[in-house]
């Protein structure tokens, strides 16, 4: 572990006057929770809840080879995506292994938002600023320049949607404007985490606390609460939602994490990446890796990630995420297991907690969808 | 956050109450909860056990982590909060009342358990 202070973000202070536990998350003092975890997982699945992202690493790309840079560097067809659209993507190393998933975000013609876990934001950007030699664009490190809130939750859209004039209705899923909500100019996108409808705002630091303060107050009467990170995951957990660390990694390609759609091969140009994934994607097909399940236990104890998959003594597979999940009720978890055992319902699954082979049943992801 | 003075703590942060009949009562104490967050799952010593002091002798699972749980004392136990176990939540919402986890028939205590002005100390240190 690094021994540098922890980074705080600009809602640092309201954070801790809102009483919330804070915990050190890829360098940065994060709030973990406020209240009970459960209650706020609870808030975004049937109100809605704020999140301070602001660790997340924001990285804009421009000039006139913009999209072609972005098309060579990254693994999607990115110069397809439409202005004001957003796109689910990754960045993989030479050997096809993942450096990261990322949203990319298409504000004009030729400029691009990469948004990176908190947890990789150094790399992509070393990796894209490597990766910009020979284009005419400009890969610019913009972590500092935005503070991230996201509210989520069925009220959202009505509770943002009286602090702003922006056309809501109009903004689809995966879709971002500019936008002055509450008097501050954002970045406004329809894109969360939470297997819920939701937005994202990227706004200055400088206005982030009065942004907060405006959705928390045009939030309350509908039972809006401040989400931590805590409920995050298991929200994400839910809705089958990968988790750079966990489900995805620099060990795997997008192919082993049955992700292989995210891999644009008839895109123009060469890509770094493309030859291993065009062997991975062969080896998958022929040889069909681990696949990424979801778990349900019958019992009560909690898969952790880490701990073996097993059937009949033999270890199948490992937990990649668990958590008592708030909507089920019981603990849940994603996990790789070999294609055998992949079919939801096979029998004679466990984990194996702490020594003990639980029984566990094998389900389809995402475990919760929400009703449209 | 008040701890009931007439209890005497561990550092790893039980909570003992004094013997009647030889019989003590052991929770976690409201400190230790609120770090755990959300417990979801405890396993308790069963009726009969004899525990030992400094020992694990369970687990308390919480969304984020497992923690061991240790015995302040040594002694057998006589009996086991069933209402915990069916609903592991009240450990967050009354630990020094309905989330008490097992009463033990003591034989010998941890010679280091604090009084609550001690264990306050210890907390906040």
């Amino acid at each position: 572990m690094s021994s540098s202070p922890l980074r705080r973000t600009a809602l640092d202070a309201l954070h801790r006057s809102l009483g919330a536990t804070m915990t050190d998350f890829a360098g940065w003092d994060m709030p973990l929770r406020y209240g009970s975890e459960r209650d706020e997982h609870l808030a975004v699945r049937t109100k809605a809840g704020l999140f301070d992202l602001s660790h997340m690493g924001e990285i804009t790309v421009t000039g006139p080879e913009a999209n072609r840079l972005l098309d060579h560097a990254l693994v999607g067809n990115i110069s397809s995506v439409g202005v004001g659209r957003a796109r689910y993507t990754m960045i993989c190393r030479e050997d096809g292994g993942i450096l990261d998933d990322l949203i990319v975000y298409r504000l004009g013609e030729r400029e691009y938002l990469v948004v990176a876990n908190a947890s990789n934001a150094q790399v992509v950007l070393d990796a894209l600023v490597e990766r910009a030699t020979g284009f005419d664009a400009e890969v610019r490190d913009d972590r500092d320049a935005y503070a991230l809130i996201a509210i989520q939750g069925p009220e959202s859209a009505g509770v943002l949607g009286s602090l702003t004039d922006a056309d809501l209705d109009g903004l689809k899923y995966y879709a971002g404007l500019s936008a002055t909500v509450a008097g501050v100019p954002v970045l406004l996108a329809r894109t969360g985490y939470t297997g819920e409808d939701g937005f994202e705002l990227f706004a200055a630091p400088e206005h982030a606390e009065g942004l907060w303060r405006a959705l928390t107050e045009a939030g309350a009467p509908v039972g809006l609460v401040p989400c931590g990170l805590s409920c995050r995951d298991t929200l994400r957990l839910e809705a089958g939602m990968p988790l750079y660390g966990h489900e995805l990694g620099t060990s795997l390609t997008p192919f082993d994490a049955g992700l292989g759609r995210v891999v644009k091969f008839e895109k123009e140009g060469d890509f770094v990446g493309r030859a291993a994934l065009v062997e991975a994607a062969e080896r998958a097909e022929k040889n069909p890796p681990r696949v990424l399940v979801g778990l349900v236990a019958e019992g009560r104890r909690v898969p952790r990630a880490g701990y073996p998959v097993v059937f009949g003594g033999e270890v199948i597979g490992e937990v990649t995420s668990g958590a008592p999940s708030p909507t089920l009720g019981r603990p849940i978890a994603m996990a790789y297991v070999d294609a055998p055992h992949s079919v939801p319902g096979t029998p004679g699954v466990g984990v194996d907690i702490r020594g003990k082979h639980e029984p566990y049943e094998v389900v389809a992801l995402p475990f919760y969808k929400r009703q449209k | 956050m008040s701890n009931p003075q007439q209890l005497r703590y561990s550092k790893e942060h039980e909570w003992l109450s004094d013997a009647e009949d030889g019989v003590s009562t052991v929770g976690i104490t409201e400190h230790a909860s609120n770090a755990l967050g959300d417990v979801v799952f405890v396993q308790l010593p069963e009726v009969g056990d004899t525990v030992t002091a400094g020992e694990t002798c369970g687990e308390l699972e919480s969304t984020k982590s497992v923690s061991d749980l240790y015995s302040p004392v040594t002694g057998e136990i006589t009996e086991v909060n069933e209402a915990v176990v069916d609903d592991p939540s009240l450990v967050n919402t009354a630990p020094f009342e309905g989330g008490w986890l097992f009463k033990v028939r003591v034989t010998q205590e941890q010679d280091d358990l604090l009084s609550a002005d001690e264990y306050a100390a210890h907390i906040a240190g």
